[in-house]
């Protein structure tokens, strides 16, 4: 069986901010169909990393590729049409106050280069995606009329909207209560799974990572489920750590949890006592 | 003494870019019209009330204190004039320009301040349009468009302000005022009271824009993005003006 397709890879990329080091000689890959969790505390750089991937931060030193096609150095007309199959949940939502909803998550339908919607068919799909998110009563509202829960359920259904192969999501859960923290996750696995996409999430939740590994939707019960260790779960859910822009840990949940880095250990600890 | 030029040189550098690129994208789809007309509607009819006013009291005052002057020489009959040549030439394209200045590009330089804090300019480039494109080029179009028919306007009802004050206090005749104000003014003059609000426009979008654009600092940054468009703005009209009416006194 061949390996599957290469979606995302960073090599010795460094990203600097007034000649300090944000992202230091990071270097990764990603598969299709896999789930990576980057931890970091705030200021880690996992921010920095996201918008790299998607080149909206030029890196000073390594190269970035996405789908096979090395990013660093193309104008910004070039990166459209790679962009128009990644979707990313910016960390605030990121939505556009002058717009409804309807239009914001219409938005990469309609104006997205390379991404070729009948007009006929925007509307269903903003509404069926919606839906899928529980928001399909709010078409007509503005993202100020909405909670911050509400907000990152739409920029999820925005993210997703044009079934895109690879989906960032830059700290869902930031600023949330548990509760709708859970909800927002299960959202999170829920279009990750019903739409096969190679995901990346960046927390500084353990449990948002846990949660990616260990759970599934079930498209039969509708429901989201635990399937706790398999040997393919393992294989397909990756956890980075990053500490002053440098990744600490690469590995499986069970790796992150055995692993003897002071920086891992007290991150596992820390977060395992607030649980 | 490099670093601290450094700052200043980059700063025009970036302005420069965003100029050639804001211009540039006027010739490359996709093209915003609905933006363009949005910009248009808030630049210009939404500025309307205020340039009336503020043309209209200005050749009113202007009407006011030149009799006085011009009547120690018995040539209170020339209002009309002076009033027309003021305005046409520098008072109505600087006036319109500076209120223009300080109502768009403080709401330039805070709309897009706010987008660019919220990540709404990074979101709109993962969602595969340029920003520039999309927000820059339609305020650059709809500005300079607008601000040399609002000049035009202020002119006239300054004409106006200037024409109810010689009928009502000084005395003039009708016919003698507008007759002043038509005679006096050449080709140069209405050309230089046209190109300087085209410039002006040009001006006050791309820096409103691009200190919206370059924001940083939340909302203390959106503050003094807004405070540094209209002083530079401001300054940039008044040396606009002086270069523009060196060209045009010497044609």
């Amino acid at each position: 069986m061949p390996a599957p397709e290469s979606i995302l890879s960073f090599d010795h990329v460094s990203v600097l901010y007034d000649g300090v080091p944000v992202l230091d000689d990071v270097s990764f890959a990603l598969r299709a169909g896999e789930t990576c969790v980057i931890l970091g505390a705030a200021g880690a750089g996992k921010t920095v990393l996201l918008k790299t991937a998607l080149g909206l931060i030029t890196p000073e030193f390594g190269r970035v590729s996405l789908f096979n096609q090395e990013i660093t150095g193309l104008r910004e007309r070039q990166l459209f049409p790679i962009r128009a199959q990644v979707g990313m949940l910016f960390q605030e939502s990121a939505l556009f106050d002058s717009m409804t909803i309807e239009e914001n998550v219409a938005y990469p339908l309609v104006n997205q280069v390379g991404t070729t919607v009948p007009e006929s068919e925007v509307l269903p799909r903003v509404e069926a995606i919606l839906n899928d998110v529980e928001l399909g009563h709010t078409l007509d509202k503005f993202p100020n009329e909405l909670s911050g829960g509400m907000r990152r359920r739409v920029g999820i259904a925005r993210a997703n909207v044009t079934n895109p192969k690879l989906v960032f999501y830059d700290s869902p859960t930031a600023g949330l209560d548990p509760i709708t923290a859970n909800n927002i996750m299960s959202l999170v696995i829920k279009q990750r799974d019903q739409r096969n996409t190679t995901t990346v999430i960046v927390s500084h939740r353990l449990q948002d990572g846990a949660l990616m590994a260990n759970y599934r939707f079930n498209s039969a019960s509708g429901k989201i489920e635990c399937q706790r260790h398999t040997a393919e779960l393992d294989a397909r859910t990756k956890f980075m750590v990053l500490q002053k822009g440098r990744i600490v840990f690469e590995g499986t949940e069970d790796e992150l949890h055995a692993s003897r880095d002071p920086y891992v250990g007290k991150f596992v600890l820390e977060q395992a006592q607030s649980a | 003494m490099l670093a601290f030029l450094k700052a200043p040189v980059s700063t025009l550098q970036d302005f420069c870019l965003l100029g050639a690129k804001a211009l540039a994208n006027l010739f490359r789809a996709p093209h915003y019209w609905d933006d363009v007309l949005t910009q248009m509607d808030r630049i210009g009819v939404g500025s309307l009330p205020i340039i009336c006013l503020t043309g209209g009291f200005s050749g009113a005052v202007m009407a006011l204190q030149m009799a006085k002057a011009l009547d120690t020489y018995g040539a209170s009959s020339q209002v009309g004039q002076i009033v027309s040549i003021t305005l046409v030439a520098q008072l109505g394209p600087v006036l319109t320009s500076l209120l223009v200045a300080g109502r768009n590009a403080s709401g330039i330089a805070s709309e897009l301040g706010s987008m660019k804090v919220t990540e709404q300019i990074d979101a709109m480039r993962a969602l595969g349009t340029d920003p520039i494109q999309k927000l820059v080029t339609p305020r650059l179009f709809a500005m300079t468009v607008m601000l040399p028919f609002l000049t035009v306007i202020a002119d006239f009802v300054g004409m106006l302000g200037g024409w109810v004050v010689s009928m009502g206090l000084i005395g003039t005749t009708s016919a003698m005022y507008w007759s002043g104000v038509y005679d006096i003014l050449v080709f140069a003059d209405v050309m230089q009271g046209l190109i300087k609000p085209l410039v002006n426009g040009v001006v006050i979008s791309l820096v409103g824009c691009y200190y919206g654009m370059a924001t940083s600092g939340g909302t203390q940054g959106v503050g003094r993005a807004t405070t540094q468009a209209v002083v530079v703005s401001s300054v940039w009209i008044f040396v606009i003006n002086l270069f523009l009416t060196q060209l045009f006194v010497n044609l």
